[in-house]
């Protein structure tokens, strides 16, 4: 019974941090007024970007900065696209979305059952020798021990700094801020950046930590979890952090589910966070206004 | 004032600042010479705090937020103005004129020292805009300078030491306040053309006993950040304009929503033409006579992409429906609203340009053609003549009067209280979703309501205690 609590809670954290470092993404994306609907393939193209350097280097803190700046990248295309040419949000995000499937597969084509040794664990001295709670919280990845501070550091950003107030601001109201003097495209380019570099850190974490090889679209929706994550948060980072465990949990819970041999069709396992993301939408729903970012979604048309 | 603050650009002049000509391309250059703007809808972050709000325009905001500070420095500027503002309150709870100040603190910590302010005394209460005015006064005294846009004369000869009068995006005539006389200024505004006062007209109260619309104890739950109404009690009678005065966001969008049946009644009663409607669809209201002349015409009953006669068709497609439902007699349509856009005095280009090309105000009087064509027997206006012309405000009002000698039932929805008082044979204030005084508009006299009484409602939801 231990083992399995262990290695629930254990997998719960493990699955849930690539959630985190991708509701994270969004979440800045959204707070500064854009749907990234393409998170999923920024993610893969961060997966395969991180895969690849790994590989080549050998080193997978190589693979991982590769991977924030690949994810970056693709996700400045996607602020070129909605912020400078004022293409429409949710397609355009659909768009890149499948454009990172097909890139990424056709970059990771090659390194199919390539072998690597992954992000190295750290084992927290004393900690890790706790029963149960030890092995579950502190031997893991640095990625997982970054993903919480991350959040926070997040939260203190947005709530507490210039930049933070004006992403917001752009994010609510973006004449407001041009009346204010400030540039809403710069502020967008520069909230989208950010969001691709922790999209493409969700993926490394997925091809580097978690899975350790490279498959064609791994993220296996991931990145949509992680939208219906942010409603969940209620564009909240610190709230990010539950929603990412509870999702990460679900997910460990197929897997323990699938290896212990439980007698469910793996299909309907499968489903199983995905019905959650649907559970949350239907909860939440539209019930508290005034919680998203007023100007989501919308595009700035500038002034005439 | 768009093309001073960076909004929108001149095609040809030139702006001096003390002299020397100045380029302003955007709010950021406009800022730069200290320039500051409130917009007539004021352009704020209703989520964030007030605080929060003004640090977007403190020229030396630190990378990192210091609370504390930015609370104090608003705490100083706010009371050496008796501008009172809570820095930690959310913009989106505050009245209109707690908004209002706060613009001003905004600017004023925002290092501006020219200000533009755009019809900042709508939504006003009297003795709101008399310290508002106040304001002015002290800012004056300390060297600033201000500009203040508004289409009341009495505001105008109140407070402004210089007026310019604007007429058709030409300045028409500047002078001081000495030679000024409203008279004057009338003159200039219209060109000596139209005299716009209002007219009184008599009520013409029939002797139904019906009242056209009830509402009984009527209760809605506030939605989101709006009010709600509680338990109102409301009568229209034939014959009768009916105004509402309050402060906007105190439940006007509400009452008007639960008459029209857009928004259910949680509780209590409706009764139209003396026949229960409370669980009425709009659409069976509409079909036996109630029309809805809303605030945001593109927003709620025109659409935009479709020509001017499209929309007349569909304010009622019953009527101008052919061959079941397979046909629109679009020469019907045609004709009726050529009529009644005569009736209004109003001429469009052409019936077949989409609605949304035309100005704000031409749509609003295409609406209220549309409904009128409908020989009414209920009117719910909500802020009909907001964003009109004078000449046009002055005939939205004349029909509307014309609609009650027909004997129809008028609510009118206004935040111009010279409008209503003009207008309404009964007032009701609105504040906070209930009903705190009605009366006929008069001198404060046993039942009837002065205007200092009304606006005293619209803030505080009590009288002003008479000595």
């Amino acid at each position: 019974m231990s083992a399995l609590v262990r290695s629930l809670l254990a997998g719960s954290i493990l699955s849930g941090t690539p959630l985190l470092y991708a509701t994270l993404a969004e979440l800045v994306g959204e707070r500064a007024g854009v749907v990234n609907l393409g998170l999923e393939g920024v993610m893969l193209i961060g997966a395969v970007t991180g895969f690849i350097a790994t590989v080549h280097t050998g080193s997978a803190m190589a693979g991982v900065i590769a991977a924030a700046l690949a994810g970056a990248v693709f996700n400045l295309v996607f602020a070129f696209l909605v912020v400078t040419r004022r293409a429409n949000q949710l397609a355009t995000g659909l768009a890149l979305m499948f454009a990172g499937v097909g890139l990424s597969a056709l970059l990771g084509a090659r390194y199919i059952g390539s072998r690597i040794s992954g992000l190295p664990e750290f084992r927290v001295p004393v900690l890790a020798d706790v029963p149960i709670i030890g092995p579950a919280f502190f031997v893991h990845d640095g990625l997982v021990y970054a993903a919480a501070p991350l959040a926070v550091l997040l939260w203190w950003i947005l709530f507490s700094t210039r930049w933070g107030l004006e992403v917001r601001v752009v994010g609510e109201n973006p004449v407001a801020a041009f009346a204010a003097g400030k540039n809403p495209y710069a502020l967008q380019y520069q909230a989208l950046c950010l969001a691709g570099m922790l999209g493409g850190l969700a993926g490394a974490h997925l091809s580097l930590g978690v899975a350790r090889t490279w498959a064609e679209w791994m993220t296996a929706g991931r990145g949509f979890i992680a939208v219906a994550l942010v409603i969940f948060a209620k564009w909240h980072p610190l709230r990010a952090m539950a929603g990412a465990l509870l999702f990460g949990g679900a997910i460990s819970l197929e897997i323990q589910m699938q290896a212990r041999g439980v007698k469910v069709s793996p299909f309907i396992l499968d489903m199983l966070p995905y019905v959650l993301s649907l559970a949350v939408l239907a909860i939440w729903g539209g019930a508290r206004r005034h919680t998203a970012p007023a100007s989501l979604g919308r595009v700035f048309q500038g002034m005439p | 004032m768009k093309i001073l603050y960076g909004f929108s650009r001149a095609d040809a002049g030139e702006i001096r600042l003390d002299g020397a000509p100045i380029a302003i391309a955007s709010p950021h250059d406009a800022r730069r010479h200290r320039i500051g703007m409130v917009f007539q809808e004021l352009v704020q972050v209703p989520a964030l705090t007030v605080a929060e709000n003004i640090a977007l325009f403190l020229p030396d905001l630190g990378a990192v937020l210091d609370r504390r500070a930015i609370a104090r420095r608003i705490g100083d500027t706010s009371n050496r103005y008796g501008l009172a503002t809570d820095p930690d309150a959310l913009v989106w709870q505050l009245s209109v004129g707690e908004r209002q100040r706060m613009e001003i603190v905004k600017l004023l910590l925002g290092d501006a020292r020219i200000l533009l302010l755009d019809e900042p005394t709508r939504g006003l209460a009297p003795h709101e805009v008399e310290s508002l005015f106040g304001i002015f006064r002290n800012l004056r005294g300390d060297g600033y300078a201000v500009v203040f846009i508004t289409h009341k004369l009495e505001e105008v000869l109140a407070c402004a030491d210089r007026i310019t009068v604007m007429r058709q995006g030409a300045v028409a005539g500047s002078l001081g306040r000495a030679e000024a006389t409203t008279s004057i200024l009338v003159s200039l505004m219209f060109g000596g053309a139209v005299s716009p006062a209002p007219r009184g007209a008599p009520a013409t109260r029939g002797r139904e006993t019906t009242p056209i619309l009830e509402l009984r104890g009527v209760s809605v739950p506030p939605e989101g950040h709006a009010t709600g109404l509680t338990n109102v009690d409301l009568t229209i009678w034939p014959h009768e304009i009916v105004g509402v005065a309050g402060v906007a966001g105190n439940g006007q969008r509400e009452l008007g929503d639960v008459i029209i049946g857009l928004a259910p009644c949680r509780a209590g009663r409706k009764c139209y033409a003396g026949v229960d409607a409370t669980r009425w669809s709009v659409a069976r209201l509409r079909a036996r006579g109630v029309v809805f002349i809303p605030e945001d015409a593109l927003g709620m009953a025109a659409v935009g992409g479709l020509t001017i006669l499209e929309n007349m068709v569909l304010g009622d497609t019953r009527k101008y429906a052919r061959a079941g439902g397979l046909a629109i007699d679009w020469d019907a349509a045609r004709t009726d609203l050529e009529r009644s856009l005569a009736r209004l005095g109003v001429s469009i280009p052409s019936a077949d340009r989409p609605i949304g090309a035309l100005s704000g105000g031409n749509v609003q009087r295409v609406i209220l053609a549309r409904e009128m064509a409908r020989e009414p027997r209920l009117v719910i206006a909500f802020y009909p003549t907001r964003g009109l012309d004078v000449r046009s405000a002055v005939a939205a009002r004349e029909l509307l009067a014309r609609a009650r000698e027909r004997g129809a039932g008028v609510l009118l929805i206004s935040e111009d209280l010279d409008e209503l008082f003009a207008l309404a044979d009964r007032l009701v204030v609105v504040f906070r979703g209930r009903i705190v005084g009605s009366g006929a508009p008069g001198d404060g006299a046993s039942d009837t309501l002065a205007m200092d009484d009304v606006g005293h409602l619209m803030t505080s939801g009590s009288r002003p205690v008479r000595v």
